[in-house]
């Protein structure tokens, strides 16, 4: 009997093992020959080439660690606004895929079943290459909404500039702090003693007084930069002040946000229709209001099953984001995968470091999942 | 004749309404297409502001005046029910049918009534619409890659061959069902490959020899995703029973075998396969790239496969173990011809969307210089004789993928009705 649960896993082991020994002394082996030493080392070399967008201070003569954290933050940032966007269409388009309007609810099926079947790549190179080339030059661009430019090298909006941005800030983070206390009070204050506040308003409120409270008292002043033409040559023109968003970053953004906001909205169709008839019928029948049903019967119950395989849906994005390689926007993959391996040559390091990273993203990500899911999950006796 | 209040439209004045309705919804309709493919305003004496909106407000006046419950025609009913319920519902309703006028209009003319069909030369596009000449000339490119043309008629015949013989699965006698699965999972594969092996690739039996690198189109899109469906099913189903076993080390290696290829993004798979998977080879030895490939999205896929099956496993209610269990099976049989054959029937969706998945992941393969449908088009976008037609390509290749995804979901709703049982 012990015998037979010891062999099968003896032999797995075994496997693992010679399979890993076997790689490890080929690349031994190989790097051996051709003179590569493994190590990190060449992180803290300059990297001596140039990124077209960065987030924070870049130039070539910065290191390769820099550079990668570069790759990083691109990541971060394209996958950060896809999925605020793809939450936001998700949610609509679920909705109305369960509306009774025949006109709405075709047309939610129909964005649904025809964007989740082109495949992602293709999107991307449709919206950057297709039509996103399809846009004026600079000099001839028309000014949209009195503040922007919508170009084929990019889009050109208006960009804040902040005086004393620190303290308004502070004060978000203290508003939502005081939120976040005020709401507990009420949820008590009403389970205790029946007592209801509008809650959303008085949290509505404190998040608008607040800050706007620094620029009167706090020294905190904002103004805008307006993007201008300016002309650099007879035929080049590019745009001065503002904000400069790259079409790569457009198309990329475009592509992950109407692909994953298709299988959040069946995500959110099925959360919604998950809950049982029963349910709202029983909540209507103690005398709740419509809204009251939606928000203390129908959302806890739906967002049971909405939640996991959503945040699914954003790990994929992020993953999805590495596509931008495709296009040449320089995030991780592009930027250390791409560029900083081919003038290093080291492969096992880079493709291991970049793995490293999106796993260490993702399994973050999973474990979080896995704690909320034992949170709410339904105690059964 | 009763009084008419325009507010509260009624049954007894039905045709006043109908007819009053029909025409201002008509106006509405005819304002917004006036103003958007002719240019001239006809409610230009308005102000910018309620100009804008004239469509809308005609079109819910419209539509407010043809609300009438229980009108007695059947037409009316059907269409109060479903897209004029209410003011808002209305309003939407409009909204969507101008947004359908606005977009479906110059699709319409890009796609079919200024597209040129006729001539092999780009100077055959004349018009504004879509040059489907460019797809008619490349077409042979997009589907076979650079397969030489003389050659083409070996990919064509495999391509049959390999489906006739998963067609004969259908047709297998009553006596032999049972090795059918044996017949899919093992025969298939193998056969495919020779065919593949001896007709595509050549080189024998007095067959030119035509390397990989030349393979491409669409047919290498199918050869890849072929091989890799084939494969990362029997795979994904042992990592699913190897995470769920009692053997801590079968557990664990499955465990973070399926959590390292689920964390990590293809295109970087496809990295490791093409940069540093030949730095753990002994030196001299060469995989072609085509097999590196299909490997590692296979293993890739069979990661994302053994977390579906796993979910089938976990949905499976413990009595069917120990009822097997007291019948005196053991693991393997208990699973073969218990547990997997119920729990795979409740997975057919995931099974499809993992499906589909790989479907729509085989353009990566560009990474390692495998040109599949898309690099196919990203390669012709850049012939000098035939730039800025990116746009036909692209609609092209979107529209044979989601053919070829949208027929392969609906069969899989198909097999998951087909296979329904009430437990």
């Amino acid at each position: 009997m012990k015998f037979k649960k010891i062999l099968p896993q003896f032999l797995t082991l075994l496997f693992i093992v010679l399979i890993f020994g076997f790689f490890t002394m080929n690349a031994q082996e190989n790097m051996d020959t051709r003179g590569i030493e493994f190590g990190f080392g060449f992180l803290s070399k300059s990297a001596s080439f140039d990124i077209q967008f960065s987030l924070i201070d870049y130039d070539g003569s910065m290191s390769y660690g820099r550079a990668y954290l570069v790759g990083l933050l691109n990541t971060l940032l394209v996958s950060f606004i896809g999925i605020i966007l793809c939450t936001i269409l998700g949610i609509i388009v679920g909705v109305a895929r369960l509306s009774p309007n025949y006109l709405i609810n075709k047309t939610a099926s129909f964005y649904v079943e025809f964007f989740r079947n082109v495949p992602l790549l293709l999107q991307i190179f449709f919206w950057y290459f297709a039509a996103l080339r399809a846009l004026p030059m600079p000099e001839d661009a028309p000014l949209i909404f009195g503040s922007s430019y919508m170009t084929i090298k990019g889009l050109y909006t208006v960009a804040p500039i902040w005086n004393n941005f620190d303290v308004f800030f502070i004060a978000l983070i203290i508003a939502m702090i005081i939120i976040f206390f005020f709401n507990k009070f009420a949820k008590r204050k009403q389970e205790k003693e029946g007592k209801q506040y509008p809650k959303f308003l008085i949290s509505l409120g404190i998040f608008i007084i607040l800050p706007s409270l620094t620029f009167l008292i706090g020294g905190v002043d904002l103004s805008w930069s307006f993007p201008e033409l300016k002309q650099l040559a007879k035929t080049s023109f590019t745009f001065d002040g503002g904000m400069g968003i790259p079409p790569e970053l457009i198309a990329l953004t475009l592509a992950l946000t109407l692909y994953t906001a298709t299988f959040i909205a069946e995500n959110v169709r099925a959360g919604i229709q998950g809950v049982g008839k029963g349910q709202k019928e029983a909540a209507a029948s103690i005398g709740l209001t419509p809204s009251q049903v939606l928000k203390l019967v129908i959302m806890p119950q739906a967002l049971r099953i909405i939640i996991p395989p959503t945040t699914n849906q954003y790990l994929n994005l992020t993953k999805n984001s590495s596509l931008a390689a495709a296009i040449a926007y320089p995030d991780l993959v592009l930027v250390f995968a791409g560029t900083a391996m081919m003038q290093t040559g080291r492969a096992i390091e880079i493709v291991g470091i970049t793995m490293a990273t999106y796993l260490t993203i993702s399994l973050t990500i999973s474990m979080f999942m896995n704690w909320y899911n034992k949170r709410i999950a339904i105690q059964e006796k | 004749m009763n009084n008419v209040n325009f507010l509260k439209p009624n049954r007894e004045n039905l045709n006043l309404f109908l007819v009053f309705g029909t025409l201002f919804f008509a106006l509405g309709i005819l304002d917004f297409c006036l103003n958007n493919f002719y240019e001239t305003n006809i409610t230009g004496f308005l102000p910018g502001f309620i100009s804008f909106f004239t469509p809308l407000i005609f079109g819910m006046i419209g539509l407010h005046l043809i609300r009438i419950e229980f009108s007695g025609i059947k037409i009316l009913d059907e269409l109060n029910k479903n897209i004029n319920t209410n003011n808002f519902n209305a309003a939407l309703s409009i909204s969507i049918i101008i947004l359908i006028i606005f977009g479906v209009a110059p699709l319409l003319n890009w796609f079919i009534l200024d597209a040129n069909f006729i001539g092999d030369s780009k100077e055959a596009c004349t018009g504004g619409g879509a040059c489907w000449v460019y797809i008619k000339v490349w077409f042979n490119r997009f589907i076979y890659g650079m397969y030489p043309n003389a050659e083409q008629w070996r990919v064509n015949a495999t391509f049959i061959i390999v489906l006739g013989f998963m067609a004969l699965g259908y047709f297998f006698p009553l006596r032999f069902k049972k090795y059918l699965t044996f017949y899919y999972v093992i025969f298939l594969p193998i056969i495919s490959f020779l065919l593949i092996y001896y007709l595509i690739s050549g080189g024998e039996f007095g067959l030119e020899w035509v390397e990989t690198g030349a393979w491409g189109g669409l047919s290498l899109t199918f050869i890849v995703a072929f091989f890799s469906l084939i494969f990362c099913f029997p795979i994904g189903m042992m990592l699913a029973l190897g995470r769920r076993s009692d053997l801590a080390v079968v557990k664990y290696s499955s465990l973070s075998f399926i959590e390292f290829w689920r964390g990590v993004p293809l295109i970087t798979v496809l990295f490791m396969s093409a940069v540093m998977f030949p730095m753990f080879l002994p030196d001299g030895t060469y995989v072609d790239k085509l097999i590196r490939v299909i490997v590692a999205i296979t293993l890739f896929e069979a990661a994302y496969t053994a977390e579906v099956i796993r979910g089938g496993l976990q949905a499976l209610p413990r009595g069917q173990y120990d009822a097997a269990k007291s019948l005196g099976m053991g693991y393997w049989r208990l699973h073969l011809l218990v547990i997997l054959p119920q729990a795979l029937k409740l997975v057919i969706p995931g099974i499809a969307n993992t499906f589909l998945a790989l479907v729509k992941d085989t353009p990566l393969i560009f990474v390692v210089g495998l040109l599949e449908l898309v690099g196919m088009l990203n390669l012709a976008k850049t012939n000098p004789k035939w730039l800025g037609f990116s746009m036909e390509g692209y609609v092209f290749a979107g529209i044979i993928f989601w053919i070829i995804c949208y027929s392969m979901s609906k069969y899989s709703q198909k097999l998951e009705l087909k296979f329904k049982t009430d437990r």
